[in-house]
């Protein structure tokens, strides 16, 4: 299998998940030029990320071209226990698309 | 003699190859992708965008929400962008960049589940207003703050 191009790292603090996920992926606007060539790179962006627990979804975002290079967020779920299972996944503007899935981890114990 | 022509059957794959990915990769996109608003994500200005993606382009300001980016940013083409919405029921959080070519960045759906804060990182052209667009209950609710760019992250 080849290597997801999406990373998620979750922790879990109650019942309430943060998700800090990093895709790798060239997020090309469409309107920058190549400078030997002066012609203007084509667009390849990102369109729709979907984010689903346990099967249901909980978060979609729809993106332009204006995100960053290998777009990196952050968002924050309630409700969740350690062992359900997070996937996220990717459609881009050339059809291209990519889903990873994750299982909680269990909570750290606080360091006393 | 011979080497020239490994080099030519080798780019000649390679070029295939690739020609063939593209194609199939356009037999998908229009079916997966109905609901991206694409007349909101090419609007050149943020209150047409607004429109065609939150249908208004009414706007409450609102001190509920909290728009965390930096004051100057060195490098446009990564700016962190975090948005706190303590509005109840929020339903999607947008953020637009005004000065941007394409000012719409992106609008995030939250369920009843998530909680209204999203972090993301995005290119700024030039120094510009960052607004924070909060959607809920058929409301819309923005902040907005200056953001100094010193190398731009769009373009050259």
């Amino acid at each position: 299998m080849t290597k997801s191009s999406i990373k998620i790292r979750s922790t879990i603090k109650g019942d309430e998940a943060k998700v800090k996920c990093l895709i790798k992926h060239p997020m090309e606007s469409g309107l920058r030029k190549n400078k030997k060539t002066k012609k203007l790179i084509p667009a390849k962006f990102i369109q729709e990320v979907v984010c689903k627990h346990n099967d249901k979804t909980v978060m979609t975002a729809q993106w332009n071209g204006t995100v960053s290079t290998n777009p990196y967020m952050v968002f924050y779920l309630t409700g969740v226990k350690a062992g359900d299972m997070i996937k996220i996944s990717w459609v881009d503007n050339t059809g291209q698309n990519d889903s990873t899935e994750e299982v909680m981890p269990t909570p750290k114990k606080k360091k006393k | 003699m011979n080497q020239n022509r490994r080099i030519l059957l080798k780019s000649t794959l390679t070029a295939g190859a690739t020609g063939l990915a593209i194609s199939a990769g356009l037999l998908t996109p229009k079916s997966v992708l109905a609901a991206w608003p694409k007349a909101a994500f090419e609007a050149k200005d943020a209150n047409t965008a607004l429109k065609a993606a939150l249908g208004s382009s009414n706007v409450i300001e609102s001190k509920d929400i909290k728009l965390k980016a930096p004051k100057i940013a060195e490098n446009g083409a990564s700016v962190t962008v975090t948005v706190t919405s303590k509005i109840v029921n929020t339903e999607s959080i947008s953020i637009i960049i005004a000065e941007n070519n394409m000012p719409l960045a992106a609008t995030f759906n939250l369920s009843k589940t998530t909680k209204g804060t999203v972090t993301t990182r995005v290119k700024i052209g030039k120094s510009s207003d960052v607004t924070a667009v909060v959607k809920a209950e058929g409301k819309l609710y923005s902040t907005s703050r200056n953001v100094k760019v010193t190398i731009g992250g769009c373009g050259g």
